[in-house]
C-alpha cells in the first residue's frame, strides 16, 4: 500500500527538520554504552564476552522505548491522529506506517552505535558480522512491532509513557531472550561446530515466530486499539 | 445522503448521545445549534465516521462504490483542532493529505487551494509560524483539497476575525450553491444561520428540535436557545 | 453466573462443594498422604504449588476467552468475568511465587532457579500486573475494558511461547539441579490431583463472587448517574 509508504515519508520529513527523536535515542545509547563501559571495563583490558550480547540488547532496547514514546504522542499535538483516522486509511496501514517510522530510526540508532561499540569494547568476533544482521533485523522489527502497538494502546491513557515500558516488557522477552542468545553465538561460539551452529539457527527461528505471530496478532487488534 | 439511526453513545457513565436518528439530504444545508457540553462535536465525529457509537449505525449513500474508502473520501471534517502537522509547510501538509485522498493532479489541486483561501505566499513556511487565523484558512484548504461532497463543519468561525469571518461565510455560501451537502455546528447566530434550511437543536444528548426555518422562526429558535443556555 | 451472582441456589452448591474439597484436600495432605522420605515434612507445600500454578495459568485463559468474547460483542458482561478472573489470576501467581522459592530452598537449596515453569510464572506475573495496569490507566469505562482485553489476548499468547524459550535457554545451560523429577506414589499422584480439583474449584467460588461484586458495583454506578440526572 503506497499510503504507508506516505505515512512514514511525513514522520520523516518531521523528523529531518528537527532531529529530535533520532538524535535523543542515539545519544542515549551512547550514553548507556559509555555506563556499560566504566561498569564492566577495566582501563586497557577486554570485555568479558558473556557480557556483549547483553550490553548490545540493553542498548538497542532502551533506545527503541525511548523512541516508543514518542510514535503516537505527536499525533496528538493538533489531534492530526483523529485526521488520520478520518482520512480513507486503514488502521492497519496507520499501525504499519508507524513501525516502519520507529524500525528505521532504531536502525539507524544501531549502524551509529555499533561501530562505536566494537571501537569503545576492543571487540573482535569469532562469526562473521553478517550473522549479526539476521538477528538485529528480526530483533529490531519485533520490537517496533509490539512496540508500537502497545504504544497505540498506551496513547489513550494517562501518563502513557509510564504504562508503556511496563507493559511492554514482559511480553518482550521471548524476542530478547532470543537476540541475546543468537549474538552471544554470533561472538563467542565456534562456528566450525554444529552445535552452535544449529542453536544460533534455532534462536533465530524463534525470534521469526515471534514476530509473525505478533505482527499477525497487531494488525487484527489494531482496529480495536485505534478506535478512539 | 447520510442517516443516522438510534444513535446513541456512552463514555464511562455518561451518556453523551442518546437515540439520536436523523436524515440529511444531498444538497442540504443543516446548522446544528445547542449549548456547550451537549454533545454537537461529538455527534459530528460520529456521522463522520470518527467515533463508533455504541449502539445504532450511520450510513452513507453517495455515487460509487460503498466501500469504507471510498465514502472517507466524500466526506470533509473541519474541527477545532487543526489536524495540520505543525513542523511540516502548508504545501507539505496539503501534500500528505492529499496523497492518503488519492487527489488527482495533486500538485495543480494544492495550488489552486491555496490560492484560494490566500496562503500561496506562505505555503513553504511551516505551520508552527502560522498565525491562529491563518491556521484556520490552512484548515479550510485541508478540508476541500479532494472536493468531498459531504461536509461537516465544527464552530468554523472561532478564531476568525471580522474579514475572515466574511469570507468564511461567503465559501459557505458558494459551497452550497455548488450543491455540497452541510452540516454545521455554530453559536453566531448572524452567520450561516439564516443560509441555513434546517435548523437542528441538540440539548444534552438528546435531540430536542428538527426542522425548517422561516425567517420569523428564527427570532423563536434564537429566544428558545437563549433560554436553553441560561437553564445551564 | 452473574444475574442471580452469589445468591443463586448453584452458586450455594459450589460454595459448599469447595468447602468439602478443600477440607478433604486438606486432610489429604497433612494427614493421609506419606511424608516424601528425602525431603520430609516440607515437600508438603509441593501440593499447594501445583495446585495454585494451574490455577494460575487457567485462569489468564479465561481472561484470553472473556477478552475475545469482549470485543466481539462489547457486552461489559464478558469484560467483568475477564477482569475478575486476571485479579483473581493475580492472586494465584504471587501465591505460586510465594511457594516455588520455599520449595526450591528445600529442595535444591536455593531459593530462586530459573527453571522454566517457576520463570514462566515469574513472567506470568508480570503480565497479569500488566494487564491491571492498563485498566487503571484508562479513563473511562470503556477504554479499560477494550484496551485490558487486547492486552488480555496478546498477554496469553505470549506466554507459551515465553515457557518454550526459556526452556530452550535452560537447557542450552548446564544445569545445577538435573535430578529435579521426583518419583510421585500412587498416593501422592492422587493428592495432587485433588489439590488442583479443589483448587480449581475455589477459582469458581472467587470467581463467581467477584464478578457479582463487579456487577453490583456497575448497577450502583448506573444508579448514580441516573439520579444525577434526575436530579441535575
Ligand atoms: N473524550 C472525551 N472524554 C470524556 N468526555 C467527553 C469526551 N468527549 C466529549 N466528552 C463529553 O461529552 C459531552 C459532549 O461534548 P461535545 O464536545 O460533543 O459538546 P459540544 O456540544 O460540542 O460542546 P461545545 O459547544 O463546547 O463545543 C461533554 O459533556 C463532554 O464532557
Ligand atoms: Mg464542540
Amino acid at each position: 500500500m503506497r499510503k504507508i509508504f506516505w505515512i512514514i515519508w511525513k514522520d520523516l520529513a518531521i523528523e529531518l527538520r528537527s532531529r529530535e527523536v533520532t538524535g535523543a535515542m542515539v545519544l542515549f545509547a551512547l550514553m548507556v554504552l559509555v555506563i556499560f563501559a566504566f561498569s564492566f571495563l577495566r582501563p586497557g583490558e577486554k570485555l568479558p564476552p558473556e557480557m556483549i550480547p547483553g550490553v548490545i540488547w540493553v542498548t538497542v532496547a532502551f533506545a527503541g522505548m525511548l523512541g516508543l514514546n514518542h510514535a503516537f504522542l505527536p499525533e496528538k499535538q493538533n489531534d492530526t491522529l483523529t485526521g488520520l483516522i478520518l482520512a480513507p486509511v486503514s488502521k492497519s496501514a496507520i499501525y504499519l506506517g508507524k513501525v516502519g517510522t520507529h524500525f528505521l530510526f532504531l536502525l539507524l540508532v544501531e549502524i551509529i552505535a555499533l561501530p562505536l561499540f566494537f571501537i569503545f569494547f576492543n571487540i573482535q568476533m569469532q562469526g562473521s558480522v553478517l550473522y549479526l544482521v539476521p538477528v538485529l533485523f528480526f530483533g529490531t522489527a519485533g520490537f517496533s512491532g509490539l512496540g508500537v502497538f502497545l504504544s497505540a494502546l498506551s496513547v489513550h491513557t494517562k501518563s502513557n509513557e509510564l504504562l508503556l515500558p511496563v507493559i511492554l516488557f514482559p511480553l518482550l522477552i521471548p524476542l530478547l531472550l532470543g537476540g541475546v542468545k543468537a549474538t552471544g553465538i554470533v561472538f563467542n561460539a565456534s562456528w566450525a561446530d554444529p552445535v552452535w551452529v544449529g542453536a544460533y539457527w534455532s534462536w533465530l527461528r524463534l525470534m521469526a515466530v515471534f514476530d509473525i505471530i505478533f505482527f499477525t496478532l497487531s494488525l487484527v487488534l489494531i482496529d480495536y486499539v485505534l478506535e478512539v | 445522503m447520510i442517516r443516522g439511526e438510534n444513535i446513541s453513545l456512552k463514555l464511562g457513565e455518561k451518556t453523551i448521545l442518546r437515540d439520536i436518528s436523523l436524515v440529511v439530504d444531498p444538497g442540504e444545508f443543516v446548522v446544528l445549534l445547542g449549548p456547550n457540553g451537549a454533545g454537537k462535536s461529538t455527534l459530528l465525529k460520529v456521522l463522520a465516521l470518527i467515533l463508533k457509537p455504541t449502539s445504532g449505525r450511520v450510513i452513507h449513500k453517495y455515487q460509487g462504490s460503498d466501500r469504507e474508502e471510498d465514502i472517507k473520501r466524500k466526506i470533509g471534517f473541519l474541527s477545532h483542532r487543526s489536524f495540520l502537522y505543525e513542523r511540516l509547510t502548508a504545501w507539505e501538509n496539503l501534500e500528505f493529505y492529499g496523497k492518503l485522498y488519492q487527489v488527482a493532479d495533486l500538485t495543480r489541486r494544492a495550488e489552486e487551494i491555496l490560492e484560494q483561501v490566500g496562503l500561496s505566499y506562505y505555503c513553504h513556511d511551516p505551520v508552527y509560524t502560522y498565525s491562529r487565523g491563518m491556521v484556520q484558512r490552512l484548515s479550510l484548504a485541508r478540508l476541500l483539497l479532494h472536493n468531498p461532497e459531504m461536509l461537516f463543519l465544527d464552530e468554523p468561525f472561532t478564531g476568525l476575525d471580522q474579514k475572515g469571518g466574511e469570507i468564511l461565510t461567503e465559501t459557505i455560501k458558494v459551497l452550497h450553491e455548488q450543491g455540497k451537502t452541510m452540516l454545521m455546528v455554530t453559536h453566531y447566530f448572524d452567520r450561516g444561520v439564516d443560509l441555513a434550511g434546517r435548523i437542528l437543536v441538540l440539548n444534552k444528548g438528546s435531540k430536542v428540535f428538527d426542522g425548517k426555518l422561516t425567517s420569523s422562526d428564527l427570532r423563536d429558535i434564537q429566544e428558545f436557545y437563549r433560554a436553553q443556555v441560561e437553564t445551564e | 453466573m452473574e444475574k442471580e451472582g452469589a445468591k443463586s441456589k448453584t452458586f450455594g452448591i459450589l460454595g459448599a462443594l469447595t468447602f468439602l474439597m478443600m477440607l478433604v484436600n486438606l486432610y489429604l495432605i497433612f494427614i493421609w498422604v506419606p511424608e516424601e522420605k528425602i525431603l520430609g515434612l516440607v515437600q508438603k507445600i509441593f501440593y499447594f504449588h501445583v495446585g495454585t500454578a494451574w490455577v494460575a495459568f487457567f485462569a489468564f485463559f479465561v481472561v484470553f476467552i472473556y477478552s475475545i468474547l469482549y470485543l466481539k460483542t462489547k457486552d461489559s458482561k464478558w469484560d467483568r468475568i475477564a477482569s475478575a478472573s486476571a485479579e483473581i489470576g493475580t492472586v494465584f501467581t504471587t501465591i505460586v511465587l510465594i511457594t516455588g522459592p520455599i520449595w526450591a530452598k528445600s529442595s535444591w537449596n536455593t531459593w530462586w532457579t530459573w527453571e522454566p515453569r517457576l520463570t514462566t510464572s515469574l513472567i506470568l506475573w508480570f503480565i497479569y500486573l500488566a494487564y491491571i495496569l492498563v485498566r487503571g490507566f484508562a479513563t473511562e469505562y470503556q477504554k479499560k475494558a477494550q484496551l485490558s482485553a487486547v492486552f488480555g489476548i496478546i498477554g496469553f499468547i505470549d506466554v507459551p511461547i515465553v515457557f518454550f524459550s526459556v526452556r530452550w535457554w535452560s537447557i542450552s545451560h548446564p544445569t545445577l539441579f538435573s535430578g529435579s523429577g521426583m518419583n510421585l506414589d500412587p498416593e501422592m499422584l492422587f493428592t495432587l490431583l485433588v489439590s488442583v480439583a479443589s483448587f480449581t474449584l475455589l477459582y469458581f467460588y472467587f470467581l463467581g463472587k467477584l464478578v457479582s461484586i463487579f456487577h453490583v458495583r456497575a448497577e450502583l454506578a448506573e444508579i448514580k448517574r441516573r439520579l444525577k440526572e434526575h436530579l441535575g
